[in-house]
């Protein structure tokens, strides 16, 4: 057999690894790249059976012992709680639950020293033991089959259970892929020197981890159940094949060297697949399961136990009797080392781990946890201090080792000039961190600690290049819709002065006309006013000197004052419209929304008291004008078709307004990466499709003066366009209270929260029938 | 709890990363066995050309020891520290076996110094320096005292043959007293020089000439030939580079050999057993420092020696060319450790070249 022949290294394999093939094992292996062979050392735990340690007085449970998210307390202070009990629910989807590993009194949620690299300290539930072991009730699976595979993922997840092999990586989400899974590989190589939990676990927990694995085979639909174990674990081995006889499970046996029990690695020994770098196995239709982990998901389903114990070993010289233990998670490593004889004169380094990937802790206070697969109570001899490294000759044997086929004497040059760029060319984020090449290393470099080091600077330089990208581009989009407001209003602006011009160009010729008209008497002047509109009305427009004649029209003494009341109450309205903006700027920031309820609930008062007075204005002129009309017959029709267009005009403003709010809302929530742009958008798009119409309607009439003009109905032309922005004046007055409604919805769309978005959104489609509807009833008029 | 009071015995040493298990391997080591691995090399040469080589030897690591232990204290390191690495010893027998057995003292002198002082350690000391250093001092003094440089001792029997060690001893270090050594040609500086004869007039005519090489220099490649496998089962270097640089220089005289005639550049064997060629392949060119990284990298920096190497004893100005040829591949390594870059675990393709930039 040729196991070589798929490796593309065929020259960088370790002599040790190869061919080696296990003749009881049928299926064909594929040799580690690289690999080193530490001291086993692991007959010291493996000669006792694995024995239950007294109940401790407290246990110590860390809110965050796996990857993700840390879990969201259930229980208070005080509270009594049953073993089994759930005490803290996954916190995300990312996220493991937490229960109570035994009956007892919860006495304190506070920040106790956990087992971390960095010896940080992080929010624990403390639980006091009542020695009761008063279980809460189980709901144990009669026939798992009888359950969904999705129903079981939802029990895994209940359960609380995440990866035991160190990683702790939620298993619930492994195990809900969304690719077909054809693999499922159970890891039971337990590489590491020292470790022997999983060794221990094959051992006396046969039948439970097969069960286990069939279960997950079960739920993930995997037509091939791989369990690979190293050949230094003959009596696992034996027992596992025992349990595994007459069914579709494979024990797979293959050399022993480290770190083949690195997922990656685990694959490529019994797949010869790679698994794609920044790819997940589920990508190669595989799924990796530490045989802990599928012990703990039989006691889930089967049982109805959540993962409140686990195998732990503890070893190390410094322990008169290193063994496996079956230990409550939350225990401290103090009362474990106790039961296992702690010479404590001679303990110089304690590891929770392996010797390889395992990291040291300066105390003893310090739970395991649920991926606490060892304690290792070393004396000096065992672990002596690492001598002074000296200067890297790129022997390369770092090289050799490394199972990702990296250049690690590269990696380490480039890492201690902090080039980067380099780093990254030669792939450091493919590096495990297994050790291999600091276990080689002939000058004692500490090479996984550079590497460690430029991963996190790296990450920090990424995280902080991207903050400045996104300032950048924030910055960008600010100075644009600043130039846009700047040119809108330029253009406005303009418009405003052209619409000027022309209304004093009419105005003059009024004037003169008038002026002209001076001597004669009212009645003489309606008249030939009269002469003039037929003349007009001659040449297909009527409009435009009715609309004149209209804005001519004085205010009686009533209008002025209901006037200047209106002006005030709109000034209110404004002034309390920007407080309120500014109440809701830094309500984002604060999250007081009191200030803002008054301001609205003020704002909606000011608006309806706008409203009032506008129709009462609006009552009055209408008298007036009916009351012209009566005088003056001829001017009768006038005010109300000038009315129409300039409601027109006033509602496309507004559309415009609103959009232009719309707009900034938008460009607010995607700055501050909002889930709700879309909602944005969509109002954004209501908006302009709102002006388009508003548009097209607009310019139908004027165009209507624009084509109606003939030689001799010149001057009637010119003035119409001047009533015609004078009318819109005044109905710009009407229509804004008629979406001053639609604005405030804008807004209120603008910094609602998803629930209120849907509710305020009928409001708007509402409000913006009713705008139709008035619009509907212009057209008719006009 | 009394164990709480233990705290104190494991914060001396405090939090450590991993990994906590250590690998016996030592640059000493390493050192010390390349050393090792040279004796039955320097035997041979001492046998066949006399006590010169040893005395270069020992003369020569005391200059290279005396040089680091000059630098290292002008430079405020702990001289004891960096002596231990035995890397500086080795840089001194390298050269003192490359170096011709009479060499005088103040030769090797400049040779050691100028390859310890400017070509390692004005470089940043070990691991630093982009040229071999006993490669760089050998360069210097060839240049310099070529006459000095490309006579060497007539082998065992024949006449002149000297083996007496107060004649080598006050040939290196002529206190007062001068010897009279006779001198003459190596076998590869003969057929160099050779115009007219064929092959096997040559042979017959030149009595340094014997068997398949060169009468002595057969067997001092060999002896370094055996050490070399020695220091690959020991795991020292891998078998790329010296497989490299032998593979390239029996291809090169293969096919450049042209047969018997005066033209001829000599037969492989006469090529592989000649001159510095194991001693290169096994001692010079696997100086991890200066040489490529990656395996393949390796053997297309071996290969390249190798390819040189023969370039410059068929065609070029010197007979050997061992030094000349790692010096200018020394040169090339970074490149060729760029390109070379082996497939990562889960990538399509291996990396080439320098990053990209973006």
């Amino acid at each position: 057999m040729n196991a070589i022949a798929k490796s593309p290294h065929q020259d960088l394999q370790s002599p040790v690894a190869g061919s080696q093939v296990i003749a009881s094992s049928e299926r064909k292996i594929w040799p580690l790249t690289g690999g080193v062979h530490p001291e086993e050392n692991k007959h010291q735990s493996t000669s006792r059976p694995v024995s239950v340690p007294p109940l401790p007085e407290t246990l110590v449970l860390p809110l965050s012992q796996h990857a993700g998210l840390p879990a969201d307390p259930l229980i208070r202070v005080g509270d009594k709680v049953l073993k089994g009990q759930m005490i803290a629910k996954a916190s995300g989807f990312v996220s493991a639950a937490l229960h109570a590993p035994t009956s007892g009194t919860v006495t304190a949620i506070e920040n106790r020293p956990i087992p971390h690299a960095s010896g940080f300290y992080d929010l624990c539930i403390i639980l006091e033991t009542d020695g009761q072991e008063q279980w809460c009730p189980l709901a144990p699976v009669a026939d798992y089959r009888q359950l969904s595979p999705a129903e079981l993922v939802e029990k895994v997840r209940d359960a609380g259970i995440s990866g035991m092999g160190g990683a702790g990586f939620p298993t619930a989400i492994k195990l809900a892929p969304g690719t077909a899974i054809n693999t499922l590989i159970i890891n039971g190589t337990e590489c590491e020197p020292y470790i022997t939990a999983d060794d221990m676990l094959m051992r006396e927990k046969a039948d439970a981890v097969i069960q286990g694995a069939e279960i997950l085979q079960y739920m993930l639909g995997a037509q091939e159940c791989l369990v690979g174990i190293e050949n230094n674990k003959p009596e696992a081995i034996t027992a596992m094949r025992r349990a595994a006889a007459g069914k579709n499970i494979d024990i797979v046996v293959f050399p022993t060297i480290y770190p083949s029990g690195g997922e990656k690695q685990l694959i490529q020994i019994l797949t010869g697949q790679e698994v794609p770098s920044g790819k997940l196995p589920a990508d190669l239709g595989m799924v990796v399961q530490n045989v802990g982990t599928a012990v703990a998901v039989k006691d889930a389903i089967v049982d109805g136990k959540p993962l409140i114990s686990r195998i732990t070993t503890l070893t190390g010289d410094a322990l008169a009797a290193p063994q496996n233990v079956d230990v409550l998670i939350g225990t401290l490593a103090q009362d474990l080392l106790q039961y296992a004889a702690l010479k404590t004169s001679e303990l110089s380094t304690l590891v929770f781990g392996g010797p390889m990937m395992g990291f040291s802790v300066d105390r003893m206070d310090i739970p395991v946890i649920k991926t606490s697969n060892c304690l290792i109570a070393a004396t000096e001899d065992e672990f002596p201090a690492a001598p002074d490294a000296q200067a890297c000759i790129r022997c390369g044997h770092c090289a050799e080792a490394c199972p990702s086929s990296l250049l690690p004497q590269q990696l380490y040059w480039h890492a201690r000039a902090e080039n980067h760029e380099q780093l990254m060319h030669h792939n450091l984020f493919d590096c495990i961190e297994c050790g291999a090449c600091s276990f080689v290393c002939p000058s004692s470099i500490p090479l996984v600690q550079y590497y460690r080091a430029s991963k996190g600077a790296i990450r920090t330089q990424e995280a902080k290049h991207a903050k400045s990208e996104r300032s950048k581009q924030r910055y960008e989009d600010r100075l644009a819709r600043l130039e846009q407001e700047k040119t809108e209003k330029e253009a406005k602006r303009k418009a405003n002065a052209e619409r000027a011009a022309k209304l004093k160009a009419a105005k003059t010729t009024e004037q003169t006309e008038s002026n002209a008209n001076a001597e004669e008497d009212p009645i003489q002047a309606a008249i030939a006013r009269a002469k003039a509109r037929k003349a007009a009305a001659a040449a297909g427009n009527s409009e435009p000197a009715s609309a004149r004649q209209a804005s001519d029209r004085p205010l009686s003494a009533k209008q002025k004052e209901l006037k200047v009341q209106l002006s005030m109450a709109k000034a209110q309205a404004k002034k309390t419209e920007r407080a309120l903006a500014a109440a809701e700027a830094s309500a984002e920031l604060k999250g007081d929304k009191g200030d803002i309820e008054q301001l609205k609930s003020n704002l909606a008062m000011l608006n309806e008291q706008v409203s009032k007075l506008q129709q009462a204005f609006d009552e009055n002129s209408q008298y007036s004008a009916s009351k012209d009309s009566a005088e003056k017959p001829v001017k009768a029709a006038k005010p109300a078709l000038s009315d129409n267009e300039k409601k027109r005009k006033v509602e496309l403003a507004m559309a415009k307004a609103a959009l232009k709010k719309a707009e900034r809302a938008l460009a607010a929530a995607v700055e501050s990466n909002n889930g709700n742009t879309e909602s944005f958008k969509q109002a954004v798009e209501a908006c302009q499709a709102n002006i388009k119409r508003l548009e097209t309607e607009a310019s139908e009439p004027p165009a209507e003066t624009a084509i109606t003009p003939s030689a001799d109905a010149k001057p009637s032309a010119k003035k119409a366009k001047a009533p015609l922005s004078d009318e819109a004046k005044k109905l710009k007055i009407e229509s804004a209270m008629a979406n001053a409604a639609v604005k405030k919805l804008q807004r209120a769309i603008a910094n609602a929260g998803e629930d209120e978005l849907d509710t305020l959104k009928q409001q708007l489609v509402a409000a913006e029938q009713k705008a139709a509807e008035l619009k509907q009833g212009l057209e008719s008029l006009s | 709890m009394a164990l709480i009071n233990s705290r104190s015995s494991i914060s001396q040493r405090g939090r450590e990363t991993s990994p906590h298990a250590l690998g016996q391997n030592s640059t000493q080591r390493v050192m010390s066995l390349v050393i090792m691995a040279t004796i039955p090399g320097l035997m041979a040469q001492t046998v066949f050309f006399g006590w010169g080589t040893l005395i270069n030897v020992i003369w020569c690591s005391l200059v290279a020891m005396g040089c680091e232990a000059a630098v290292v204290s002008l430079r405020k390191r702990s001289v004891s520290f960096y002596l231990s690495d035995c890397s500086a010893l080795l840089t001194g027998v390298l050269l003192g076996l490359a170096l011709p057995p009479f060499a005088p003292w103040w030769l090797s002198l400049v040779a050691v110094s100028f390859g310890m002082v400017i070509g390692k350690h004005l470089y940043g000391g070990l691991g630093q320096n982009p040229f071999n250093p006993a490669m760089l001092g050998y360069v210097v003094v060839l240049i310099s005292f070529p006459q000095e440089m490309t006579t060497w001792l007539p082998p065992l029997g024949l006449e002149g043959h000297n083996n007496s060690l107060t004649d080598a001893l006050f040939t290196i270090f002529p206190l007062g007293q001068s010897v009279d050594a006779i001198s003459m040609a190596t076998p590869l500086d003969v057929l160099r020089e050779n115009k007219s004869l064929t092959i096997n007039e040559l042979w017959e005519a030149n009595p340094v000439f014997d068997g398949m090489a060169g009468r002595g220099w057969m067997w001092v490649n060999l002896a370094y030939l055996v050490s070399g496998v020695f220091l690959i089962w020991r795991k020292v270097f891998t078998w790329h580079g010296p497989v490299g640089m032998l593979a390239a220089i029996a291809i090169m005289a293969t096919l450049f050999w042209s047969g018997n005639g005066s033209d001829s550049h000599g037969s492989p064997l006469f090529h592989l057993l000649s001159g510095a060629t194991m001693l290169g392949a096994f001692f010079i060119i696997t100086d991890p420092v200066s040489g490529a990284t990656s395996n393949r990298g390796r053997l297309i920096f071996g290969a390249g020696v190798g390819v040189m190497v023969y370039v410059i004893r068929a065609w070029g100005g010197y007979p050997d060319g061992v030094a000349f040829a790692t010096l200018l591949m020394n040169m090339a390594a970074p490149t060729i450790d760029y390109y070379t870059q082996p497939r990562t675990y889960g990538h399509h393709k291996a990396n080439k070249g320098l990053p990209k930039k973006d």
